[in-house]
C-alpha cells in the first residue's frame, strides 16, 4: 500500500514541475510587456519603464525567472491580482468553497441518481427502463450545459418560478462567513429562511453541473454490472438461494463499483471544467467566474494562479483514486 | 491490394449499419455536410441581412421566418444553416491538427523510446491535468479570442488522446513479425512508422477522431459562449447563444434553436463513433 502510494507521489512531482514550467511559459509568450500593457496610453519614461521591469523581476533571463517563480511556488506565493492587488491565494480561498459546494452537490445528485439507475437497467437488460436509460445516457453526454444551464433557468425559474435566477442566496439575508460553504454556514446561523434560499439557489445550477457525470456514471454503472452479474460466483450466490436483492447490492456491486470509482475520479477535472460554465450561466461566485473574469479583465497572474492551483487539484484527486482503487481492488497494490 | 483492402472496409460498413445509433448519426452528418454545402441555395436570408421590422418575431408564425429573428431581426433559420459550416469546419480542423500531430508525437515517442517517449509523455500527462475547457481558455486568453485561435486551443486540448492511442498501437505492432521482417529487409524509419505500421493502428484512431468531432464542436461552441471563440455577427451556434443572452427570457427562440443544433450534431457524432468502434472491434463493446 506504502509502495503503491510512494510511486504515485514520484510521479507527481515531474507533472507538478511540467504544470508550473507550462503555466509559466504560456504566460510569459503573451505579447507586449507586462509593465506597458499596465500603464497603458499613458505611456511611460524609459527610466520608470526599467525601473519597473527590474522591480518585477522582467529583466532577469528567462530561466532565471522560472527558478525565482518556481521558489515562491514553493513558499506558497502565487502573486497577486492586476486589478484587485489582492494575493491569488486569498482570492481563491474566498471563491473555491463556493465552487467545491456546488461540485459536491452535482456530483452527489449524479451519483446518487446514477447507481441506482445504472443498477437498475443492468438488472432489467433490454426493459424500457433499460433502452431509456441508455437514450438519456447519451443526450447527456452530449449535452451543451451552457444552453441546458440556460434552457433550465427559462423552464423552471422564469417560466415557472420555482428556483431563483442567479446567485447564491437572496440579498435580504447575511450568514457569517464561518466554513465558505453557505449550506453549511447557514444551517448554523438558525435562520431557517437564510438556508431554504441557499438551498433553493443551489438546486438548479447542481444538477446543470451534475448531468453529464450522471450520464456518465449511469453508464458505466449499468456496463460493469452487466459484466458481473454474469460471472460465476454471482451464479453461485443465486444458486445458494440468497435473496436476489442481496446478491445485486452486496456480490455484485461491490465489484461493478471498481470501474466506478476511477470514472469518479476523472468526473473531478470534467467537474472543475463544467463548473467555470455553470458558474458563468448562473453568476455563482466561484473559481470558474472568476477565472473567466480575469480573462476578460487580462488578469494574467490570476488565471496563471488560478489554473495552476485547479491542476494541482486535479493531480492531488487522481492520486486519490489511485489509492481508493488499491483499496477496492487488492490485486493492484502488488 | 485493393480487393483486400475494400473486403474489411464493406464488413465494418454492414456492421455499422446494424447498429440504430450509428445510422441515425450518419443521417444527421449526411443532412448536416448537404446543408452546409448548400447553405446559400437553402437558406432564405442572407446571414448577416437584417429586417428592420421584424425584431425578435416569434417562429412558427411567419412564412419568411420559420425559426423566428433574433434581437436584430435577422433570420434563426439562416444563420443557423451558415453555423453548420461553421461547425463542420470547427470540427474538420481540430481533428485534422489534433489527429495528425498526436498520431505523429505519438508515433515518434513509440519508435523512438527512450528520453524522447519519456519527454512526450510527460509533457501529455501534464496536459491531462488541466480541465479541458480551462486549457482551452487559457490558451485562447493567450493567442487572443477570436474562430482560428478557438480552434487552435481546442486542438491542443484534444492532443493528449491522439498521443496515448497512437503510441499504445504503435508499441503493439512494432514487435509483430511482420514489421521485423520488413525492419531486416532494410526499410527506413519513416516508412516503417508511416506505410506499414501505421495502418494497422488506424482503427482506434478514427474512432477517437469521430469522438474528436462533437469534443471539437461542443468546446468550441463553449469558448464561443465564453466570448472567446467566433465573434458576433460570425453565425456560430455558441456565438449566437452568447448573443441570446440579453434577450432569452422573453424571447425562448434565441436560445432554444441553436443549442439543440449543437446537441443534435454532438450526440450523431458521439453515436457514430460509438458504432465505429463497436464495429471495428466487437471486444470494446460496452
Amino acid at each position: 500500500m506504502f509502495r503503491l502510494l510512494a510511486r504515485r507521489l514520484a510521479l507527481i512531482v515531474p507533472t507538478f514541475i511540467g504544470v508550473t514550467l507550462l503555466g509559466f511559459l504560456l504566460i510569459h509568450s503573451i505579447p507586449g510587456d507586462p509593465v506597458e500593457v499596465r500603464v497603458g496610453e499613458r505611456g511611460i519614461s524609459p527610466e520608470r519603464l526599467a525601473y519597473f521591469r527590474h522591480e518585477l523581476g522582467l529583466d532577469q533571463p528567462l530561466w532565471k525567472q522560472f527558478l525565482d517563480y518556481q521558489g515562491q511556488l514553493l513558499q506558497g506565493d502565487l502573486g497577486r491580482s492586476v486589478v484587485t492587488q489582492e494575493s491569488v491565494w486569498t482570492e481563491f480561498k474566498t471563491f473555491f468553497p463556493a465552487t467545491l459546494e456546488l461540485a459536491a452537490c452535482a456530483l452527489l445528485f449524479a451519483v446518487a441518481l446514477g447507481l441506482p439507475l445504472g443498477v437498475m437497467a443492468a438488472v432489467r437488460r433490454g426493459s424500457a427502463l433499460d433502452y431509456g436509460l441508455i437514450g438519456l445516457s447519451v443526450t447527456g453526454a452530449s449535452m451543451p450545459i451552457f444552453w441546458w444551464g440556460l434552457m433550465a433557468v427559462l423552464i423552471f425559474s422564469v417560466a415557472l418560478g420555482w428556483t431563483p435566477v442567479s446567485g447564491r442566496i437572496d440579498d435580504l439575508y447575511y450568514v457569517e462567513p464561518w466554513s465558505g460553504f453557505l449550506l453549511i454556514d447557514s444551517w448554523w446561523s438558525d435562520d431557517a429562511g437564510a438556508f431554504r434560499s441557499a438551498l433553493r439557489h443551489l438546486i438548479l445550477p447542481a444538477i446543470v453541473l451534475g448531468t453529464i457525470p450522471l450520464a456518465t456514471i449511469a453508464r458505466m454503472t449499468r456496463s460493469a454490472m452487466l459484466e458481473v452479474l454474469g460471472e460465476d460466483y454471482v451464479r453461485t450466490a443465486r444458486a445458494k438461494g440468497l435473496a436476489p436483492g442481496r446478491v445485486v447490492v452486496v456480490h455484485a456491486l461491490r465489484n461493478a463499483l471498481i470501474p466506478v470509482v476511477t470514472v469518479l475520479g476523472l468526473q473531478v477535472g470534467a467537474l472543475l471544467g463544467g463548473a467555470i460554465l455553470t458558474e458563468t450561466v448562473f453568476a455563482w461566485p466561484g473559481v470558474g467566474h472568476w477565472l473567466v473574469e480575469s480573462v476578460q479583465r487580462r488578469d494574467y497572474n490570476v488565471l496563471q494562479g488560478g489554473t495552476l492551483l485547479i491542476a494541482v487539484l486535479v493531480m492531488l484527486v487522481n492520486l486519490g483514486v489511485d489509492v481508493l482503487y488499491g483499496v477496492l481492488n487488492p490485486r493492484l497494490r502488488h | 491490394m485493393s480487393a483486400t483492402l475494400a473486403a474489411p472496409g464493406a464488413g465494418l460498413f454492414r456492421r455499422l449499419l446494424e447498429n440504430p445509433g450509428a445510422v441515425a448519426g450518419l443521417v444527421v452528418m449526411a443532412v448536416l455536410i448537404v446543408v452546409a454545402v448548400a447553405a446559400p441555395l437553402i437558406a432564405p436570408h442572407g446571414p448577416a441581412e437584417q429586417f428592420r421590422e421584424h425584431f425578435l418575431a416569434p417562429p412558427f408564425q411567419q412564412a419568411a421566418f420559420p425559426l423566428g429573428t433574433d434581437s436584430l431581426g435577422r433570420d434563426i433559420l439562416t444563420r443557423l444553416i451558415y453555423g453548420a459550416r461553421l461547425s463542420l469546419l470547427i470540427g474538420a480542423t481540430v481533428v485534422a491538427l489534433s489527429l495528425s500531430i498526436g498520431t505523429l508525437l505519438g508515433l515518434t515517442a513509440a519508435f523512438a523510446g527512450g528520453v524522447l517517449d519519456i519527454a512526450i509523455m510527460r509533457l501529455m500527462d501534464v496536459l491531462l491535468v488541466f480541465p479541458s475547457l480551462l486549457l482551452a481558455i487559457v490558451v485562447v486568453a493567450i493567442l487572443g479570442p477570436g474562430l482560428t485561435n478557438a480552434m487552435l486551443a481546442v486542438a491542443v486540448v484534444l492532443l493528449p488522446g491522439y498521443v496515448r492511442l497512437a503510441r499504445a498501437a504503435a508499441l503493439g505492432e512494432l514487435t509483430r513479425e511482420y514489421v521485423v521482417a520488413t525492419r531486416s529487409a532494410g526499410a527506413g524509419v519513416l516508412r516503417l512508422m508511416l506505410l506499414v505500421v501505421l495502418p494497422n493502428c488506424l482503427a482506434p484512431l478514427i474512432v477517437q477522431a469521430t469522438l474528436g468531432f462533437s469534443a471539437a464542436i461542443l468546446d468550441a461552441a463553449a469558448l464561443g459562449f465564453l466570448g472567446l471563440g467566433a465573434q458576433p455577427p460570425t453565425p456560430e451556434w455558441g456565438t449566437m447563444l452568447a448573443d441570446a443572452l440579453q434577450f432569452y427570457q422573453r424571447a425562448w427562440w434565441l436560445l432554444a434553436f441553436p443549442g439543440i443544433a449543437i446537441l443534435v450534431t454532438v450526440m450523431a457524432f458521439n453515436l457514430l463513433g460509438d458504432g465505429l468502434r463497436d464495429a471495428l472491434d466487437p471486444k470494446l463493446r460496452r
